[in-house]
């Protein structure tokens, strides 16, 4: 794999804000741990999907790539360039080459700037266009992303366009400026269901005209089925689970991707999978429990797991898991001890 | 006699630029113990038609016409005070996200007794802890909780604890609206588990309101498919999944990701909902659909093409 972007040991800390007489009386700082000692690479032109549920670092992870927050540790190399380490000048002219997409259309541009100005607003920071330019390749732009007369559609404010609209705007903006890597964090969620599956092709149809990488973030797997290429599974803060999407839906190997798997709703009155009971719910990632943090749910959890924090291990070739053991979901058994010794 | 008939029922809110027909003309009924999924994206007027069976539409909103019977009896004649002992006893409400209905300053027995004791006149205090707690055992939350706060509580388990009050006064009709869409998807499984258990021991008929087509036909016996404001289609779940007849039904069958199959191709219904202020003439899914005729530009009736299967479509007659 010739990776874009690679992560190593990313790990970013939040400090828990506390009051003052929690302070005064009290000398130890709590962290929320959103993201602990995570490893992945993402190959060029690849959609690469981090799935999880809320809470579990995801969204985080997609912002330290991108250095809009700052790590407590580890790092990111961007086509080999350490992005943790560059000054404001170096992440200026970086970030012409990653751009974000957020969950909300609503919240994402800017209520008083028109449509032709929000697409251009990106050429103009940077300073790659003149005017006429500019106002050229907004024009191709939005006809590129269907919203087609591109001349009306440059002249209308964010408030007369519905929520998929919208959701194209803030593509054509991302994708302005030819970036190579695009962080699109549940770019779909708050789009009509009738909807959704065109904004999803749109961006598969801008990854092969522009060359796009993605970094697709969502909680929803059935939409990262349909789109990824590789998928990585967090949960509080971990990655548990990485390996390509067929591999990931056929044989996953962490308890928790099989009970999340299990759990996805199907358009169909007769459910095929056999729904998989998980005790509890997430915990806090303030009260982070020792040694696998998903032992406090899991059906096999052994007293190991209760020590030692399970590596993300290379079980078989791309398929990297972090579980002590080898379990066979279907005779709900723990097979045997995964030996870290041993290579595929 | 069904538990609920609901006959041309129009909700109208009245905005500053006009009238906005949310629900328009829905006619529907449900038996004792059936689960009636009604499914449909922001503004189908799937929540507003929720709200108005149990006359809790937010102002400016009013029911201007239709029919509302519960048990026989129209709702929409009483009194607020019947009204009121109607919703205890035989209607609960169970909405979308459990923190703006729970009390933050009651804790769950608090919630309880009060339910209990107002609704059951001679209940005692040591009677009504006694059945919460029995309550709070279904619900898989343990009774030893029971003086916690709201805000001690999970997500997942908050709409638990709203569930169980909601089904607390044992009513013949539960509304539920998304009430999983806050939470993840194994909580939201293990949500819709309890709702279908509480269902299969107390024989109450539940109303699932969801935008998600995949959890109505996993859970729901039959499934109401609004757009704009109208049912387009009302069937079996088995129907609805196999045999859809409305174009707008076809289409969202189309458009939904499947996790149990490979090698999807997904296909979008093309274009947008309508603006409820600037509704099409005639079927109000004509500009997107892929069958539309002249005739598309009259008002659409809702046929009958089976026992138990209406349409609101001129591929099918009318």
């Amino acid at each position: 794999m010739n990776p874009i972007i690679e992560t190593h040991g990313l790990t970013k800390y939040f400090p828990v804000q506390r009051s003052f007489l929690e302070r005064i009386l009290s000398r130890r700082t709590d962290y929320v741990k959103a993201v602990d000692d995570i490893d992945f690479g993402i190959a060029k032109g690849e959609i690469f999907t981090l799935a999880g549920e809320s809470g579990c670092g995801k969204t985080t992870t997609g912002k330290l790539i991108l250095r809009l927050i700052e790590p407590t540790a580890g790092k990111i190399l961007f086509e080999g360039t350490d992005v943790t380490a560059l000054d404001a000048e170096g992440l200026r002219r970086l970030r012409r080459k990653m751009q974000m997409v957020f969950q909300d259309p609503y919240a994402s541009l800017n209520p008083r700037m028109r449509v032709g100005d929000a697409v251009g607003h990106p050429l103009q920071v940077h300073e790659l266009a003149s005017e006429a330019e500019r106002k050229d390749r907004v024009l191709s732009m939005l006809t590129k992303v269907g919203l087609t007369p591109p001349e009306q559609f440059a002249n209308l404010f964010p408030h007369q366009l519905s929520g998929g609209q919208r959701q194209r705007v803030a593509l054509a903006r991302s994708v302005i400026l030819e970036p190579e890597l695009i962080v699109a964090d549940e770019p779909v969620s708050m789009i009509d269901v009738s909807l959704r599956a065109t904004i999803i092709d749109l961006m598969l149809d801008l990854r092969r005209e522009l060359g796009l990488t993605y970094l697709f973030i969502t909680h929803d797997l059935a939409v990262a089925k349909y789109i990824s290429d590789r998928v990585g599974l967090m949960y509080l803060g971990k990655l548990v689970e990485l390996t390509d999407k067929s591999e990931f839906f056929s044989d996953p190997a962490h308890p928790y991707a099989q009970a999340l798997l299990s759990a996805v709703p199907v358009p169909s009155t007769e459910r095929k999978r056999k729904p998989v009971e998980l005790k509890g719910e997430v915990p806090s990632a303030i009260n982070i429990p020792t040694g696998c943090r998903f032992h406090t749910r899991c059906l096999y959890a052994t007293k190991k797991c209760t020590q030692v924090v399970p590596p993300l291990f290379e079980r078989k070739t791309g398929h990297w898991t972090a579980c002590h053991y080898e379990v066979d979901f279907q005779e709900n058994r723990v097979l045997h001890e995964i030996d870290y010794g041993k290579k595929p | 006699m069904p538990l609920l008939e609901v006959d041309s029922l129009t909700t109208v809110y009245h905005a500053r630029r006009g009238e906005v027909k949310a629900v328009d003309d829905v006619s529907l009924s449900l038996s004792k113990g059936e689960i009636l999924g009604v499914v449909g994206e922001s503004g189908s007027g799937k929540s507003t038609l929720g709200l108005s069976l149990i006359r809790q539409i937010p102002p400016p909103g009013t029911v201007v016409s239709g029919r509302i019977l519960i048990s026989g009896k129209s709702i929409l004649k009483l009194s607020e005070r019947e009204m009121l002992a109607l919703k205890g006893r035989k209607i609960a409400f169970i909405f979308q996200d459990p923190m703006t209905s729970l009390n933050p300053v009651k804790n769950v027995e608090a919630h309880f007794v009060e339910l209990l004791r107002t609704h059951e006149h001679g209940i005692s205090e040591h009677d009504a802890i006694g059945r919460a707690k029995e309550m709070l055992r279904i619900l898989g939350i343990s009774p030893e909780r029971i003086r916690d706060y709201p805000h001690q509580f999970s997500g997942g388990m908050r709409q638990r604890i709203m569930i169980g009050l909601g089904v607390a006064l044992n009513p013949d009709l539960v509304i539920a609206d998304e009430p999983t869409t806050a939470l993840d998807v194994i909580v939201q499984a293990k949500t819709l588990d309890l709702l279908k258990k509480l269902r299969d021991a107390y024989g109450m008929a539940l109303i699932l309101i969801t935008h998600d087509l995949s959890i109505a036909l996993e859970r729901s016996d039959r499934i109401a498919v609004m757009y704009a404001g109208q049912v387009v289609e009302l069937a079996n779940s088995n129907d609805i999944q196999n045999n859809p007849n409305h174009p707008y039904t076809q289409g969202l069958m189309r458009s939904i990701p499947n996790i149990e199959l490979t090698d999807q191709r997904l296909q979008a219904i093309p274009g947008t909902p309508p603006d409820l202020l600037n509704l099409p003439v005639g079927c109000r899914f004509n500009p997107r659909c892929p069958y539309a005729m002249v005739h598309c530009h009259k008002a659409t009736p809702l046929v009958q093409i089976g026992e138990n299967h209406w349409v609101r479509c001129f591929l099918y007659g009318g």
